[in-house]
């Protein structure tokens, strides 16, 4: 059964749509991340125009984050008060970002700069995370019993502005959420995604957050931050797809209730492992992409009616 | 009576100017299309559009096997073509050349090869074949026909150029037709189509139609708002996805009670 985007201006495949749907809903559900790192080059294989892509993926992204946190909200997992402070830093950070985008395509390597960065960014998150969980996971099963110590004292928790989080049993400075947040903002408005993959395990090893609390305050900052996506899409650009969107979602917010009981059966770490391989596998795909001799070494672009 | 009012006619008639050169055998062409108007609705998946008609003359067939060649011409764009080189290991986009005009799809029928059907002179003259319906002028970087080539290249892998040397038929050099495809992904606007009679390769008469091809419904309206109000557009988006994303949450914790 094939539908036709007026915004796309192709004409696709409902079901196919709601698989790409579905399964990247159930990723934000299981691993609190948005998902739009993988929705982009999904979307792109179906034959949706980049730009819509992204935007579109921005919109669906809200609708499976507020799925996800609803259920979150429920189980207690989701640290408003932390939540609050990341999405101060990301509005500032998103702002950043977006200046520092229309820069790049001014210099016309747009596209070049957010390939190295997704390869960049994903590779050394997926590495960092795929090392420590496997540790994790090594030391629990050699010394069954013995919690290893969660706060440890990083150099950023000296800081001065002390807050209470309860909800993740932190006392620390606000400096380093808002400078997460920011960071995330900066790179979620140059690569168009939500920022959930840098985001959840900055938070894990950077303010030594709970896993459990990771995932839901993580989707909570994510559907603030990609709402402003949407609407900075729809407002400049014009490439929002509501049709398209309207069949992700349809899709993504079943499988990310789906993808939210997954991940409270699974443990800790091995959230983290199967992550830690998505991640990567995006990764390498996107490196092959930018060093192997592609079969067309031209490209076209067009730019409204002449 | 009769001669007085004959004899002014006959005046002007000598004194009018001679035919133009295009159609010396004086043959007209008389067409149909099978559709005028496309509506993109939401189940839209492409379109075929038969062109039909006949040779009118007042003589006797003329020497030579009549050719037909038919186009169809979607609204042209500004376009960009880039080429990736490898610089420092990694394949990135160097080089870039703009094509002035290039028409978002275009298709041309001919009852035998374009090569047959048309000399070069009339094929620059009436921009019938691919690579003549592409303008570039000002395309000042070194070797910008090998962009061209690879614009026409892409685009016919897409099925957006298509190139069809058998897919017009003419009979008794009178009666002629040509059936098109058009794809699912069409932009919208006014598709030009043309007709060329050619004998010899020289072009004895041609003719134009218009097919308008537009959005119609919920895909007109939706196109419309986030054209004409995108503050609007972008919050119907966020607010479908909130709705639905609660929608979902509240009817699953429904389910499972």
């Amino acid at each position: 059964m094939q539908i036709y985007l007026p915004i796309a201006e192709i004409s696709v495949g409902l079901f196919a749509l709601l698989g790409v749907g579905g399964l990247v809903g159930f990723l934000s559900g299981m691993f609190g991340v948005g998902g739009g790192f993988l929705i982009t080059p999904l979307l792109f294989f179906l034959g949706v125009p980049p730009t819509v892509a992204v935007a579109t993926g921005a919109n669906q992204v809200v609708a499976s984050s507020v799925s996800a946190v609803l259920s979150h909200i429920r189980r207690r997992t989701v640290d408003f008060r932390m939540g609050w402070v990341l999405l101060a830093g990301g509005l500032i950070g998103s702002s950043l970002g977006i200046f520092v985008f229309n820069l790049l395509s001014r210099l016309g390597q747009i596209d070049l700069a957010v390939q190295l960065s997704y390869v960049l960014f994903l590779g050394l998150v997926g590495l960092i995370m795929f090392q420590e969980s496997m540790r994790a996971i090594l030391r629990s099963r050699s010394q069954p019993g013995k919690v290893p110590k969660r706060h440890q004292h990083l150099w950023v928790h000296r800081w001065p502005l002390k807050m209470k989080f309860r909800a993740s049993g932190l006392y620390i400075s606000v400096i380093p959420p808002l400078m997460v947040g920011a960071l995330v903002g900066v790179l979620a408005a140059v690569m168009g995604v939500g920022g959930g993959f840098i985001m959840v395990p900055a938070m894990i090893y950077l303010l030594g957050m709970p896993t459990k609390v990771v995932v839901g305050t993580s989707l909570f900052q994510i559907i603030f931050v990609s709402a402003y996506t949407t609407m900075m899409h729809a407002i400049t650009n014009g490439t929002v797809d509501i049709m398209l969107a309207l069949a992700l979602i349809v899709g993504g917010v079943i499988g990310a209730q789906f993808g939210a009981q997954a991940g409270a059966r699974l443990k800790a770490e091995q959230v983290r492992i199967l992550l830690a391989l998505i991640v990567l596998g995006v990764a390498a795909t996107l490196a092959t992409g930018l060093l192997l001799r592609p079969d067309e070494l031209y490209s076209i672009s067009s730019e409204g009616h002449a | 009576m009769i001669r007085r009012i004959l004899a002014p006619l006959l005046a002007l008639a000598l004194l009018a100017p001679p035919l133009p050169a295009q159609e010396p055998a004086g043959e007209t062409i008389v067409a149909g299309l099978s559709q005028t108007r496309i509506a993109i609705t939401t189940s839209f998946s492409g379109s075929d559009v038969l062109v039909f008609g006949a040779v009118r003359r007042e003589a006797p067939i003329p020497d030579g096997p009549l050719q037909v060649i038919v186009t169809l011409e979607g609204p042209a764009e500004q376009v960009t073509v880039r080429r990736k080189e490898r610089v420092a290991g990694i394949w990135i986009n160097t080089d870039a050349v703009e094509i002035d005009r290039a028409p978002s799809f275009y298709s041309v029928a001919s009852s035998v090869p374009l090569r047959e059907a048309l000399t070069d002179t009339e094929d620059l003259r009436y921009s019938i074949s691919i690579p003549r319906a592409i303008r570039s002028v000002g395309a000042v970087i070194e070797g910008a026909p090998t962009f061209v080539e690879a614009l026409i290249r892409i685009r016919e892998e897409e099925a957006h150029y298509v190139d069809e040397p058998a897919g017009a038929e003419i009979a008794e050099d009178t009666l002629f037709r040509a059936q098109f495809r058009m794809p699912a992904d069409l932009t919208e606007g006014t598709y030009l189509t043309r007709i060329f009679l050619t004998r010899d390769g020289r072009v004895v008469d041609s003719h134009e139609t218009a097919i308008d091809v537009r959005k119609e419904g919920l895909e007109r309206w939706l196109f419309a708002l986030s054209r004409e109000q995108p503050p609007l557009y972008g919050l119907l988006s966020l607010f479908i996805a909130v709705a639905l994303g609660w929608a979902a949450s509240a009817g699953f914790r429904y389910l499972r009670r």
